[in-house]
């Protein structure tokens, strides 16, 4: 792993540890306050806050989970060189176009 | 009496076992010379200085790497048995000598060796001993390339491309070496995929090591250096 790599994991776990805490707040808000799929909505439709935090989160992902998949492929298989690198940056267009997909649908719709 | 299962074989073989006299202040490696000499001939180990300043004779004791020179049958025996194989994470050449070749090559890789630089320096360097940079040499400079860290480490068994902690260790002394010339180089050296950054800080290769060097510090060390220098810190 390139010390870049090992910067960009560390910085964007950092973001994460408190990404996931609100994101799970915000599920257990709108899950056990009763809300429906509309109020949900209603909340997030045209809300810049909303589309701000989440496609930050997203592009986080992105740049983490394919740098840690990395590192365990690699430890766990003998995959190597080009080809597992260009998998990876595959998974992670893959993560952010399905995320920003799912984030501007909520957002936009 | 003492039963002694020892690997017999390459990386295929069979524990042959052994019942050995126990004796007062007995070592491992006075077993294994013993079988060697009085039991059978053909028993292949390596040792040399038997007091702890080669680094030959090492070798996993009942699953534990050690130096079997500087360990007492009584401080490890499980009751009366002894269970001895050749180092983990290397080629077994032989019973319970292992091929060095590839332990030695990583050291290379991680350019695990003194830089004087295009032209030597005039006059002799003046070095300080209580300078940080050179405490942080002194506490890993005293490694006598055993293996014993290298057997321990998980990083190693999982990728055997991983520099290991002694070859990174090495590297962390020259890093903090004033006269060192080659550091740039020795940081992209130690940066790759297989390098510092893979350590998962197990700590086992601290744990384990008889001269009580701390690798996993040193590698610590390597991670800040790197880092500094692709923020373009120096170094």
């Amino acid at each position: 792993m390139s010390a870049l790599f090992f910067l960009a994991q560390r910085a964007t776990a950092f973001v994460l540890a408190a990404a996931v805490a609100v994101h799970l707040g915000t599920i257990l808000y709108a899950t056990r306050g009763g809300l429906t799929a509309a109020e949900i909505l209603a909340r997030t439709r045209g809300n810049f806050w909303f589309l701000a935090f989440y496609a930050t989160f997203v592009v986080v992902v992105a740049i983490h989970a394919p740098i840690g998949l990395r590192n365990i492929l690699r430890e766990w298989t003998e995959w190597r060189g080009r080809s597992l690198d260009l998998a990876l940056a595959l998974f992670s267009i893959l993560l952010l176009a399905l995320g920003l997909r799912a984030v501007l649908a909520v957002y936009a719709s | 009496m003492l039963h002694v299962d020892v690997w017999r074989g390459g990386e295929t073989g069979a524990f042959q076992t052994f019942a050995i006299a126990r004796r007062q202040h007995q070592t491992v490696l006075d077993v294994v010379t013993e079988i060697q000499r009085e039991h059978d001939a053909t028993l292949s180990y390596r040792f040399a200085c038997r007091v702890g300043m080669c680094g030959s004779c090492a070798m996993v004791v009942n699953g534990r790497p050690r130096w079997t020179c500087r360990t007492r049958v009584r401080e490890v025996a499980d009751g009366e048995r002894l269970r001895l194989e050749p180092l983990r994470n290397f080629t077994v050449v032989k019973d319970l000598a292992v091929e060095m070749t590839q332990f030695f090559d990583k050291w290379s890789a991680a350019r695990g060796y003194f830089e004087p630089g295009a032209a030597p320096e005039e006059d002799f360097a003046v070095v300080p001993p209580a300078t940080p940079a050179r405490q942080a040499a002194d506490a890993g400079i005293e490694c006598i390339g055993c293996g014993v860290c290298h057997s321990a480490c998980d990083v190693v068994a999982w990728d055997a491309d991983y520099l290991g902690p002694a070859a990174l260790n090495r590297a962390w002394t020259l890093v903090n070496d004033v006269r060192d010339r080659g550091k740039a180089a020795r940081l992209d050296a130690v940066s790759g995929s297989d390098g510092c950054q893979a350590c998962h800080t197990h700590m086992s290769c601290t744990s384990f090591c008889p001269k009580a060097i701390a690798p996993t510090y040193s590698i610590a060390g390597l991670k800040r250096a790197v880092l500094r220098r692709a923020l373009g810190g120096g170094q």
